[in-house]
């Protein structure tokens, strides 16, 4: 029974940490969507760009591990800026439905060009980070990197949010957007900048990510669902409901496959998803 | 100071705005009155920048300002206020008006400073500017302070001021209208002033332009336009007698 008691709260810890990641996840999309009011389908795709970038930096230029890990973010920052201006921009006015299906394209679109300029098969960046052991428990330290750097990113963006100036106005324009210029701000620079830390999140969790899983093409496609479904759930663009979804996800995913198996976690989790919907469709936090 | 020729302003095929012409002289406090639907609120939309004419020039301190985007010309010192108040809900009171002080500004000040200018602009407007005063606490009157606090933050030389005082009872209206003639009395800012109310718009204006069907069809002191045939005919109606006596109340 002892043995027993130590593998579930194994369990329950790693599960914490894998919150910790999926709430980094969820921070960009929900910054860009609670101010732009635009999700950007894509954002997983653009965390599998940062994870190449970091490997062509490490790997490829041979630069030392932290200068590819800055430019992961950078890579991505931009790139979050660039989706703005060219894609997000243009439909700004338009129907929810055609922003959503022109940021699906941008996700095919960059899992194709991904396939074209860095090819199929998987790679990684040769650091594989050791387990932890803690009395009889054995964590991840990849993990635990990944969890603590994803609460400092998000302690960073409330404090940014509540003690700047900029911080102030990205909260502002999420509430009234037509009447910022009035305050002499001129709003897309607002979205711009917003864009661009929404991307430099995406960035940080690649950085994060890359310590962990392979790289290829689709990688996306493992993070970006449950990405959306932590932001749905927390209530999108809530970034608290958001934070507090990715830890109650993390929990289905790490103790219902400690229980049943590893891929049952997931089934348990998104099944306890759809159950969500039905009774709280606006989400944790959500208010309507 | 602010010279408007030619303005026009098509929608489709409805002209809201067509061939207005004004001048507004620093220093007074001007009424822009009319029917609903006259072309008021389209005028504040294209002086401000937040529609851009179809045709004409806006001239603000010798400089043509038509078509400007909207942050440009708040910086150029235009500001204004809306019908309806539209604060920051999620935002404190302070935060509200400390955010105009600080983008308002086309040189955006030192962080203290622009708390400072907050707080002073809020002791004017008699709203509390404690950091932990929030916008839900406030009322009709407070929220339309809020918005006029939130506009004279961003250091205007021209207010234009929307219906300030739909939704007051009759003591708070009389105090707002004392607090724009305040406003120009003490910082010098120019106004214009959109409001249906005539009795107190009347008691406080220099000067007013009357709009109908977005055309300007009278223009005078507020005695004159009182009795205006053609203005009694599309606006003031039954409502003249009333209107001319305050006029006439305000002269003695």
């Amino acid at each position: 029974m002892q043995v027993f008691d130590i593998f579930l709260l194994e369990a329950v810890v790693n599960g914490i940490l894998l919150g910790g990641i999926l709430a980094l996840l969820a921070l960009g999309l929900n910054l860009v969507f609670g101010v732009i009011d635009v999700v950007w389908i894509c954002y997983a795709e653009l965390i599998m760009l940062g994870m190449y970038a970091v490997y062509y930096g490490h790997n490829v230029f041979g630069w030392p591990l932290w200068l590819a890990l800055v430019f992961g973010v950078a890579v991505v920052a931009v790139l979050g800026a660039l989706l703005h201006q060219f894609v997000i921009r243009p439909v700004l006015a338009a129907e929810p439905i055609n922003q959503l299906l022109v940021t699906g394209g941008v996700l095919f679109f960059l899992q194709a060009v991904a396939t074209l300029a860095f090819g199929i098969e998987f790679k990684n960046i040769g650091i594989r980070l050791p387990q932890l052991s803690v009395g009889e428990m054995y964590l991840s330290v990849a993990r635990l990197i990944a969890f603590l750097v994803a609460l400092a990113g998000m302690i960073g963006m409330y404090l940014f949010l509540t003690r700047s100036y900029l911080g102030t106005a990205i909260r502002a324009i999420s509430q009234d957007r037509a009447i910022m210029p009035l305050m002499g701000v001129n709003p897309n620079r607002i979205f711009l900048i917003t864009s661009a830390l929404g991307g430099g999140l995406a960035g940080l969790a690649a950085c994060l990510l890359v310590l962990q899983y392979d790289i290829h093409p689709a990688i996306g496609l493992t993070f970006g669902p449950i990405t959306f479904m932590v932001c749905v759930m927390g209530g999108l663009g809530n970034m608290i409901g958001g934070f507090i979804a990715a830890f109650i996800f993390a929990q289905f995913i790490s103790v219902g496959g400690f229980f049943l198996h590893i891929e049952w976690g997931y089934v348990i989790a998104f099944v306890f998803f759809i159950g969500m919907m039905f009774w709280r469709p606006q989400g944790i936090l959500g208010s309507k | 100071m602010l010279s408007v020729s030619d303005l026009t302003k098509v929608f489709g095929g409805f002209t809201a705005v067509s061939n207005i012409a004004f001048e507004v002289k620093e220093g007074e406090i001007l009424g822009l009155i009319g029917p609903n639907g006259s072309g008021k609120s389209t005028t504040f939309n294209l002086i401000s920048g937040a529609l851009a004419p179809t045709r004409g020039s806006i001239r603000f301190g010798g400089e043509d300002i038509a078509g400007l985007p909207a942050n440009r010309i708040a910086h150029r010192g235009i500001a204004r206020t809306f019908q309806i108040p539209r604060p920051f809900r999620r935002l404190s009171i302070l935060d509200n008006v400390a955010l105009a002080a600080f983008y308002g500004h086309a040189e955006h000040p030192a962080r203290e400073k622009a708390y400072a200018y907050a707080r002073e602009v809020l002791k004017l407007v008699n709203l509390p500017s404690d950091p932990a005063a929030r916008v839900d606490g406030l009322g009709a009157a407070g929220l339309k302070k809020l918005e006029l606090a939130r506009a004279l933050a961003t250091g205007p030389k021209l207010l234009l001021a929307d219906e300030s005082l739909g939704g007051l009872d009759e003591s708070e209206m009389n105090q707002a209208a004392d607090m724009l003639a305040a406003i120009r009395k003490e910082r010098g800012i120019t106004i214009i002033w959109v409001e249906h109310i005539m009795g107190v718009l009347m008691r406080v204006v220099d000067r007013c332009i009357v709009l109908d069907y977005g055309e300007v069809i009278a223009e005078g002191r507020p005695d004159e336009v009182a009795h205006d045939p053609k203005v009694i005919e599309v606006y003031l109606g039954t409502d003249a007698a009333d209107v001319q006596k305050t006029v006439a109340d305000r002269a003695t």
